[in-house]
């Protein structure tokens, strides 16, 4: 083992070490050192595992990864929180989605809507009202091309049979209807709520949409939400490589490509963990290969577009290096514009989905580096995809809490912290630079190149607001 | 080099044509089905359809319980709010409020899962408080409860009993509680059960001597500007004053290069002899229902809802409080709402005959009515999601005692969709609402006025205070102003786009 991972295994310790005994057992095994050779035993983390009550958890639950991260994004579905009036309201339109269509007309991605339960929905039971719900809404909205009933804790516990309206009352309207027992309860965060959504695609959509012709470029563009227009920018770069994209996997999507990419000769998928599960039934039910990739930055960016490239014939390949080519001087222009402010700047990720270790490039052709990342919902292979993208001794967290994440940051001191809108503000007060990395902080894009400028210019304004300066210090030591 | 982010980006040539090529996979309708239906939601007979329906809400303007359980909580010195149940509300609480505030917010999950909804919530409670105060050192754990815990029937006030017995917290550590179902009432309630969970723990055994002071207790009032300006107010006044639950310094704290888990809040002792009180006012009454009868009942003392918007509302709080206090009113005070009046008097042109829509929470819209009417405008829609009888009742009564009010309807438990329908086939002039309103705006045209929760959109609203006689000016600028904006987009190119208004 060597010192710069025995430094970091010293500092876990003293971090750890106000914890009661039982929760300080259990968080040891979600921090370590990083080994990027996986050689060292003990630097790998344990994950996916139960949070402790009382720590303050950053994570959510499986409503929050099936409504607001899959089917929330799908457009033109009408989308019901089934079950009391909290949880539609606290996710409303907060992911940044984007999407094209008329809200409320032919799209329905900007509205929260609920069977707002009742005192006497969880005595009697929700059914019958939802029976009558789905009607209404199907009269006011007769251009949905679905409806997704996501539902919320008290369905699972007072055993509602929410599939047996769903059946009953799509034969009667003649629009799928899906059912998502996504209740908050269940799992240990919000990707067991991937996975449901995941499945229930397999079950109600998938193989059932109309698409006149096949090519051989056709693929899907999976896990990619277009926060901010993310999937736009990507897409973007498919098509002139050639590729012809039949279905995006959840951002800017709808029912019909949600059931068409059961044609497609590749799955591209960007957020591994949420759209996994989609890409492996798409393999063994139809045979369509899957590969990761990663849209962040030039050096990543030209990497994926080559390995994409690869799978395809001689014409893919050879526009895919004109696409390089073309895209090269632009890429160059933006670090020559932002690497000389950002150079040697440390950065601590704890983020979600595939953030903790697909920005890492990104960052590094901005010439920073990044020295502690982590995943609020990630697993095994989550982690096992990050150690070789970190350095040696760099921290890797799991499920880090409130506590942890600040006392990481006094020690590791980062110019900039990448999170979520509830670390936010504490970082600001830390007068710690912080960028939302779940959000981009309401700008992007940042997949592609036309994401890459937006992101240096938002990690440069980050690091380099004079606002930080302004701060009066009333303990100079404290960071 | 010019950077484009999404607010450009998408506008250019090729992203259109991108946009037009992926119609090819998403079955679009056809753009003439699109714009008849489209035409057809701005219909009378879309209306009516619209609110036909009962079962299901679309857009509506509340929150649950436990959100005002824990903002309630986090006005006290040193607490932490602490939620048994599912861990993913909390994530959300604590969201939604740092969005609204721009300001973090601390509040504790028990986490629970799949084996707690068969074996019932008391291991998750143990551990729950045991990290708790190890970690994060409170003075008091104010517990509050969601759908889940509500729905198993997690007896709260046992499994404290539990866990003081057992030694996870200390015997001595204040933990009150609330049982906060999301599925009666919102936020506004879960504020009420939570303050009167935590002034019924706080006050038991200190009944002693009066201590000539008043109690403030603002309600679910995201305004932290209120909060000085009450203070200010009772300073100005004489008033010895104990505000609970004082969010101001969690939701509005300096920023001195430290991140304070605890920034102010109502001091715990002070918070306790409030059972001593000459008297409570309460400035919101929806949000204070339980615990006014609950002061009340407990502590003998006067109790008063006055809530001080508009210049009816405030000069009888003022007449109120001198009358409970015994202080008169001082000529800086009076000075300020000759201040107010006047502006009022110099912008009313600009407001007498506007017709408004208003979507809110009770008592902001009972206070913006009122305002409204006393500069000559009319409120026409009134949209109140989590409104009940009681308010109903209440608002018929003030439009009923204005001139300007005789347009006025009161639709409770109505939402944005059943308002979007009311916009179409009876426009108004001025919307009031908070961020989501702004759908409406994008639909309709009706220009918003961000007022109420949560403002997400626009930053540093509820840094003002929308109270007392400061308040009303605040306010009357930002009505006055959104229609002269108004004025000036609608004369753009013509004689009539005026320098001088």
């Amino acid at each position: 083992m060597t010192t710069k991972i025995k430094d970091t295994q010293k500092m876990i310790e003293d971090v750890l070490s106000v914890y009661p005994e039982k929760s300080k057992k259990e968080r040891a095994k979600h921090l370590a050192a990083n080994d990027p050779t996986g050689q060292c035993s003990t630097c790998q983390v344990k994950a996916n595992v139960k949070s402790r009550p009382g720590v303050m958890t950053v994570r959510g639950c499986a409503y929050a990864g099936a409504k607001g991260v899959v089917w929330g994004p799908v457009k033109d579905q009408i989308t019901i929180s089934h079950g009391p009036i909290g949880c539609g309201q606290y996710s409303w339109w907060s992911r940044r989605n984007y999407y094209n269509g008329q809200t409320g007309i032919d799209a329905f991605g900007t509205m929260h809507i609920t069977t707002d339960f009742q005192e006497k929905n969880i005595v009697y039971g929700g059914d019958k009202g939802l029976d009558l719900a789905i009607k209404e809404l199907h009269g006011l909205f007769p251009l949905g091309r679905g409806i997704g009933i996501l539902s919320e804790c008290p369905v699972g516990l007072i055993g509602d049979d929410i599939e047996a309206v769903s059946k009953r009352v799509a034969k009667e309207i003649n629009i799928p209807i899906v059912p998502v027992r996504c209740e908050g309860f269940r799992g240990v965060s919000q990707s067991l709520g991937h996975h449901i959504a995941n499945d229930t695609i397999k079950d109600y959509v998938l193989g059932k949409g109309t698409l006149e012709k096949t090519t051989p470029y056709d693929v899907n563009l999976i896990g990619d939400y277009n926060i901010g227009g993310d999937a736009w920018a990507s897409r973007k770069i498919l098509e002139e490589m050639g590729l012809r994209v039949i279905a995006q996997y959840t951002g800017d999507s709808t029912i019909n490509e949600l059931g068409i990419a059961s044609k497609a000769k590749l799955n591209l998928i960007h957020c591994y963990r949420s759209m996994n599960y989609i890409c492996r039934t798409m393999e063994e039910n139809y045979g369509i290969p899957w590969m990761e990739f990663n849209f962040f930055g030039p050096t990543k960016t030209f990497d994926s577009i080559r390995k994409i490239a690869a799978k395809f014939d001689e014409k893919i390949r050879k526009n895919s290096e004109a696409v390089i080519a073309k895209y090269t001087p632009l890429m160059e222009k933006v670090v020559a514009q932002y690497r000389s402010k950002l150079e040697g700047k440390k950065v601590m990720l704890y983020v979600g989905g595939l953030r903790p270790r697909h920005t890492i490039g990104a960052y590094e052709d901005l010439g920073m580096e990044v020295v502690a990342s982590g995943y609020e919902f990630g697993h095994a292979d989550d982690y096992k995809r990050t150690y070789p993208e970190l350095k040696e001794g760099a921290v890797i967290m799991d499920d880090a809490t409130l506590y942890e994440l600040e006392e990481f940051t006094r020690r590791l001191k980062p110019d900039m912290v990448g999170s979520g809108i509830k670390e936010k503000y504490s970082y600001h007060k830390l007068g710690v630079p912080f960028r939302q990395m779940h959000s981009w902080d309401y700008s992007g894009p940042y997949h592609g190149f036309d994401g890459f400028p937006v992101f240096a210019r938002d990690m440069d304004m980050t690091v380099n607001s004079p606002t930080w300066d302004l701060i009066r210090r009333k303990n100079e030591k404290n960071l | 080099m010019k950077i484009r982010d999404h607010s450009e980006l998408f506008k250019q040539q090729d992203y259109q044509e991108q946009f037009e090529r992926k119609k090819e996979f998403e079955n679009p309708w056809p753009a003439e089905k699109v714009k008849e239906i489209s035409d057809w939601t701005r219909t009378e007979e879309y209306k009516e359809l619209n609110f036909k329906r009962e079962n299901i809400k679309i857009n509506p303007a509340k929150a649950c319980q436990p959100l005002g359980a824990v903002f309630c909580a986090s006005g006290f010195e040193g607490t932490m709010p602490f939620v048994q149940g599912a861990q993913g509300c909390v994530a959300y609480f604590r969201s939604h409020l740092s969005r609204h505030f721009k300001e973090p917010f601390a509040a504790i999950s028990t986490s629970m899962t799949e084996d707690a909804a068969v074996f019932g919530g008391l291991n998750n409670m143990l551990e729950g408080l045991e990290n708790t105060h190890a970690l994060y050192k409170p003075k008091m754990i104010a517990v509050s409860t969601t759908c889940m815990a509500e729905v198993i029937g997690d007896d709260l006030n046992s499994y404290i009993k539990t866990a003081k017995e057992k030694g996870v917290v200390p015997q001595d550590l204040l933990i009150p509680f609330a049982n906060t179902p999301s599925f009666v009432g919102s936020h506004i309630v879960g504020y009420d059960n939570m303050m009167k969970g935590i002034l019924k723990a706080l006050w038991a055994g200190k009944k002693g001597e009066p201590n000539g002071k008043i109690n403030i207790i603002p309600g679910f009032d995201t305004y932290t500007g209120n909060y000085h300006e009450i203070k200010r107010l009772m300073s100005l006044m004489g008033i010895e004053a104990t505000v609970l639950a004082d969010v101001s310094d969690t939701f509005d704290s300096p920023n001195t290069g430290e991140y304070k888990l605890y920034p102010g809040g109502t001091p715990l002792h002070d918070a306790q002899d409030a059972v001593n009180a000459i008297g409570t006012v309460a400035l919101q009454k929806y949000s204070t229902v339980k615990t006014m009868d609950h002061i009340q009942k407990e502590s003998g003392q006067r109790t008063l809802t006055l809530s001080p918007i508009g210049i009816k509302n405030t000069d009888a709080f003022f007449a109120e409080l001198s009358k409970l206090t015994g202080k008169p009113v001082p000529a800086a005070i009076e000075a300020e709402r000759g201040r107010v009046v006047d502006a009022m008097v110099d912008s009313h042109p600009y407001v007498h005959g506007k017709r408004f829509a208003l979507v809110g929470d009770p008592d902001i819209l009972l206070g913006m009515m009122s305002l409204i009417m006393e500069m000559g405008g009319e409120p026409v829609h009134i949209v109140c999601t989590n409104g009940d009888k009681h308010f109903e009742a209440e608002a018929n009564e003030l439009l009923a005692s204005s001139p300007f009010g005789a347009n006025g309807k009161v639709y409770i438990g109505k939402d944005m969709w059943h308002l979007r329908s009311l916009l179409f086939t009876d426009p108004v002039d001025i919307l009031i609402g908070n961020s989501y309103a702004k759908f409406l705006t994008q639909d309709t045209g009706t220009p918003l006025v961000r007022i109420g929760f949560p403002l997400f959109d626009r930053h540093h609203l509820h840094r003002q205070p929308i109270i007392g006689y400061q308040g009303a000016l605040n306010l009357v600028t930002m009505l006055v102003n959104t229609t002269l904006d108004e004025l000036d987009r609608k004369t753009e190119g013509s004689a009539s786009f005026d320098v001088i208004r």
